[in-house]
């Protein structure tokens, strides 16, 4: 009898599914919190382009509350300022999608970038992070997880930092625009610049970054002279990303 | 836009999730960040001036020795506007 059961059990126990993630990725509350500490740095320089974005709103015609539901709303700086020197009245509505689809296509490869680990969470978890996704704290999630910190819920964490300031600042921006009206004689427009310098260096890997590196930035720098709008952040990332690829094969 | 916009945060995500993650085209998406963020600096870096070179030189340099992203991007900002206002010496 007892030999029995205790057959019995072992084949019950070795017929539970396991859980075989290869790679757990925790979804946690202090996963959120940790994301948001760590994006105030970079947030701080999104506020500084947040105001410049909030002055051209407000020179649009937009009221503070319009500009910050659309901030809110749509969380992308670079279509968001492209869609305010386009404004005029009627609002060409369907020029502005489309080129917010153009601006934004590099959304496509970054969030490829982060399927490896996002695979791992709940479809709910992945999508409803995803739309706290921008160019900054998406870099700063992936050089994060190359550190080994892998915190599911750290996109979604720093992606609020972002969405925060960037409210907070298109608000200030519209309200007190006329002090910074021009952005440039303050430095401003390089917040943006100095941001992604300082991500890259947390991203490089070593010299086998150089070559794709390379591709990416002078596919991008002629891209930029030949291309509308912000296509050369696709060229130059496909580019650069194949480039890495060639060479490994 | 906040449609569009969120169709693109999304989609690269799903899109990659009816592909066979295979080792190549995991060697792809690990390298498409790096290359990402090269392509959005490399052309404003270039077409800057001289601001922006100096200022580009002190932020990788502080970003590597002391890894705080505030202060490599305080000190940039702030050469741009001191070369930008200062004295042409460049």
């Amino acid at each position: 009898m007892e030999t029995e059961e205790g057959v019995t059990q072992n084949v019950r126990s070795s017929d539970t599914p396991e859980v075989v993630s290869t790679e757990e990725v925790p979804f946690t509350v202090a996963g959120v919190v940790d994301g948001y500490r760590k994006c105030i740095p970079i947030a701080l320089g999104v506020f500084a382009y947040g105001l410049v974005f909030g002055v051209l709103a407000n020179q649009a015609g937009l009221t503070a509350v319009e500009a910050a539901l659309m901030s809110a709303a749509v969380l992308a700086g670079a279509a968001q300022l492209i869609a305010m020197e386009m404004w005029a009245d009627p609002v060409p509505v369907f020029a502005i999608v489309l080129t917010t689809l153009v601006v934004n296509l590099r959304y496509l490869l970054m969030g490829a970038a982060l399927r490896p680990w996002f695979e791992a969470l709940s479809p709910s978890k992945a999508y409803s992070s995803a739309f706290f996704m921008a160019d900054e704290n998406w870099a700063l999630t992936i050089a994060e997880y190359r550190s080994g910190n892998v915190q599911g819920a750290f996109l979604l964490g720093s992606g609020l930092a972002i969405f925060s300031f960037w409210i907070v600042a298109t608000v200030v921006g519209v309200t007190a625009g006329s002090a910074v009206d021009d952005p440039e004689r303050w430095g401003l427009d390089f917040a943006f610049t100095a941001v992604f310098l300082t991500l890259l260096v947390g991203i490089w890997d070593g010299t086998g970054d150089l070559f794709p590196w390379a591709v990416a930035g002078s596919s991008a720098i002629v891209a930029a002279e030949v291309l509308p709008g912000s296509w050369y952040i696709v060229v130059g990332g496909l580019f650069g990303s194949l480039a890495a690829v060639s060479r490994r094969a | 836009m906040a449609v569009v916009t969120y169709a693109t945060k999304a989609g690269g995500l799903w899109a990659m999730g009816k592909v066979d993650l295979s080792e190549t085209v995991t060697h792809w998406l690990e390298a498409i960040p790096g290359a990402v963020i090269v392509a959005i600096v490399a052309p404003a870096v270039v077409t800057g001036g001289p601001p922006e070179w100096l200022a580009t030189a002190a932020v990788l340099l502080l970003a590597w020795k002391s890894g705080s992203i505030l202060l490599a991007m305080t000190v940039g900002i702030a050469i741009v506007w001191a070369v930008r206002h200062g004295p042409p010496v460049l």
